[in-house]
């Protein structure tokens, strides 16, 4: 039982890291309606690029801002070049052209500042908190509490900055409706900058925290497939409905890992690891059959 | 001045229908035919052969299945490489446990293995579309290339899933040389690329694009909508299945589960959105795009570094190669969401004029 806890423990942390990436798709889904599948490729080009400007000399803070600010150049430039031209286009359409982005960035980001894995230590040490080994017997890194306070505080800003202030406003009423917004004088292309430019921050922050987990490598772009059921589970247009969605898909597929491959195994015999590459996409295809907008989704779905 | 239907009557309804209805298109696919079935034999080195016609032809079979479902049925899929990976191990098992199967049985079975593997792939799509179904495919893609591993069975026990396939033996003829193994491929592929162009002509697929276009109108005027997608779902998986097993067994020889990933469902994916989204010549146009691209930047780098000074390393090469590739799709979706096939057809329509200006 006890280590049922720590392994579930452990999976809903590490699905605080696919809610990270899960929040960019969301912000920008949210505003503009386009799925952007380059946002694995953006967690990779961030974590890059403020290894990259450490390794030319730059201490963290700077890093982190120079960082910051070449993601909001490629998130302004994404929405001058790429979305600018294909308004009115179909959905499916857009979705395929930020596949292309995303080979674009994959190529880029090695381009400038090299391939090769390299650590990211942003001075949090990865080690089991002693009193809740001691006192319980788990093991629950630091680290994963210290990546569950920067999601939560991120989503708590992100609500507020929604909710309060004028940008926000804007961008709610954006994603309510274009022609609207632009008929109450909402700058729609600045709004749409300004919300790559937010999705390029989150990215920055996934980045980090991934990067500075398992080392800041090409892998990174893989966490946008993982981000992906996890969207389907809390619905496309919900920021908490992207943390749900990422605590449950952690916590199950490690679960199914541990205790699915044992019966298999008995079964069939053989070794049969890895479930966890598939489980979190075959849960959410059973989800959506039952409940295709999500758990907070708000959209309906129109089925015929 | 060369290219116009003018004085080309039709006097029945057979005529109306047929496939090329203009006599020059006529001609145009019977030199392209001969080209392709008497002169490229003759013509061609090994290299050819092994390294662009035979990966060429399989690839637009591959492409030409995705276009039947993302193209004219528009349910984007982005799973084709696992239903490849369904029909190549389904015709090596058929092949290597049943004694005496002949080979073109074997490619069948394994394209409708591959069919009902797609109906089942497909049943999601009747509850939700868009980009949920690209998850859903999403799921097949990972979900078949972890069973082909893990379980044994599927690859005759060999280890991690490799399989090596037999030799192909058709009435006792060996395809053996490269020439063989192409024209035994080209025959399957001309031969289904027919099938699918009188396909999306008939019935079938104009209900294909009534559902894309608009499925409420499309289940108004009396399509069944169950029939129609799984229909796209089966005979799309159907023709990557036989172009899985033309993979395997024509042109790599010995597969791995781990061969048909992702990032080859994205390929054919890019295939066809260079080539035409809805256009059989598209995915052929695609296919040979796609193809050629990185072989003509593996030439054209050099080249260019040696031109500007500049030492471009095998890594920097591969990463220009994402980046043109990334470019390019959304370069064609910006600037002609219809492909080269669209092209193809500009040109065609100022080829009836010229050189006249009217």
């Amino acid at each position: 039982m006890q280590f049922f806890f720590e392994v579930l423990i452990g999976g809903l942390l590490s699905g605080i890291m696919y809610s990270l990436v899960a929040l960019g798709f969301v912000l920008i889904f949210k505003a503009s309606g386009v799925l952007n599948f380059a946002q694995g490729a953006m967690v990779y080009f961030a974590a890059l690029s403020v290894v990259g400007c450490m390794e030319k000399g730059a201490p963290l803070w700077l890093a982190l801002i120079l960082a910051f600010a070449i993601m909001t150049l490629l998130g302004i430039a994404t929405e001058k070049f790429v979305l600018r031209k294909m308004v009115n286009q179909t959905p499916i359409a857009l979705f395929m052209a930020t596949i292309g982005l995303s080979f674009f960035i994959e190529g880029l980001a090695p381009m400038l500042w090299g391939n090769e894995v390299r650590p990211l230590d942003i001075g949090i040490v990865d080690e089991p908190i002693p009193y809740i080994l001691d006192s319980y017997n788990m093991v629950v890194s630091s680290f994963d509490l210290f990546a569950a306070g920067v999601a939560v505080a991120l989503v708590a800003g992100l609500a507020l900055f929604f909710q309060y202030t004028r940008v926000g406003r804007a961008l709610r009423a954006v994603a309510d409706d274009h022609q609207a917004a632009l008929s109450i004088g909402i700058p729609l292309q600045h709004i749409w900058a300004l919300v790559w430019a937010v999705a390029g921050f989150v990215a920055l922050v996934a980045g980090m925290l991934w990067g500075s987990r398992n080392g800041v490598q090409y892998a990174l772009t893989f966490t946008a497939l993982k981000a992906l059921p996890v969207l389907i589970l809390g619905g496309f247009t919900s920021v908490p409905g992207a943390i749900v969605g990422g605590l449950i898909i952690g916590a199950s597929e490690k679960l199914a890992e541990i205790y699915i491959p044992p019966v298999l195994a008995e079964v069939f015999g053989g070794n049969f690891g890895g479930i966890e590459n598939w489980f979190p996409y075959v849960l959410a295809l059973l989800f959506l059959l039952v409940r295709p907008e999500g758990l907070f989704g708000e959209r309906h779905i129109d089925r015929v | 001045m060369f290219y116009r239907e003018t004085g080309q009557f039709k006097t029945s309804y057979a005529a109306d229908q047929q496939i090329f209805p203009i006599r020059q298109d006529r001609i145009g696919v019977v030199l392209l035919l001969i080209a392709a079935f008497v002169v490229m034999p003759l013509a061609a080195s090994n290299y050819w052969f092994n390294a662009i016609l035979i990966p060429f032809l399989i690839f637009s079979l591959a492409a030409i299945g995705l276009n039947i479902l993302t193209g004219y049925a528009g349910q984007l899929s982005l799973g084709s490489a696992a239903f490849m990976a369904v029909g190549a191990y389904a015709a090596y098992n058929f092949q290597v446990r049943v004694e005496g199967m002949p080979i073109l049985v074997s490619f069948m079975l394994a394209g409708l293995t591959s069919a009902g593997v797609g109906i089942l792939f497909g049943l999601p799509s009747l509850r939700i579309k868009g980009f949920y179904l690209a998850v859903a495919t999403l799921a097949a893609q990972f979900f078949i290339v972890w069973c082909l591993t893990k379980f044994p069975y599927l690859s005759n026990n060999s280890s991690s899933g490799v399989i090596s396939v037999p030799g192909i033996e058709i009435l006792g003829i060996k395809f053996d040389a490269p020439q063989e193994r192409y024209l035994l491929v080209l025959a399957i592929v001309a031969l289904l690329a027919l099938v699918a162009k009188n396909m999306v002509r008939s019935t079938t697929g104009r209900a294909w694009m009534a559902v894309r276009d608009m499925d409420v109108a499309a289940e108004v005027i009396g399509i069944r909508l169950m029939r129609t997608k799984l229909l796209a779902f089966a005979i799309s998986s159907f023709y990557c299945g036989v172009a899985g097993a033309l993979y395997a067994f024509c042109y790599l020889g010995s597969v791995e589960p781990d061969g048909f990933s992702l990032d080859l469902s994205f390929k054919i994916l890019f295939m066809i959105i260079v080539g035409g989204v809805g256009s059989i010549l598209g995915s052929f146009l695609g296919a040979a795009f796609i193809l050629l691209l990185p072989i003509f930047l593996d030439i054209f780098l050099p080249w260019l570094s040696a031109l500007l000074q500049l030492p471009f390393d095998g890594a920097t090469v591969s990463h220009i190669q994402l980046m043109v590739f990334g470019a390019l799709i959304m370069f064609f979706l910006i600037v002609e969401p219809h492909g080269l096939a669209r092209l193809w057809q500009i040109g065609k329509e100022k080829l009836r004029l010229w050189p006249f200006p009217h």
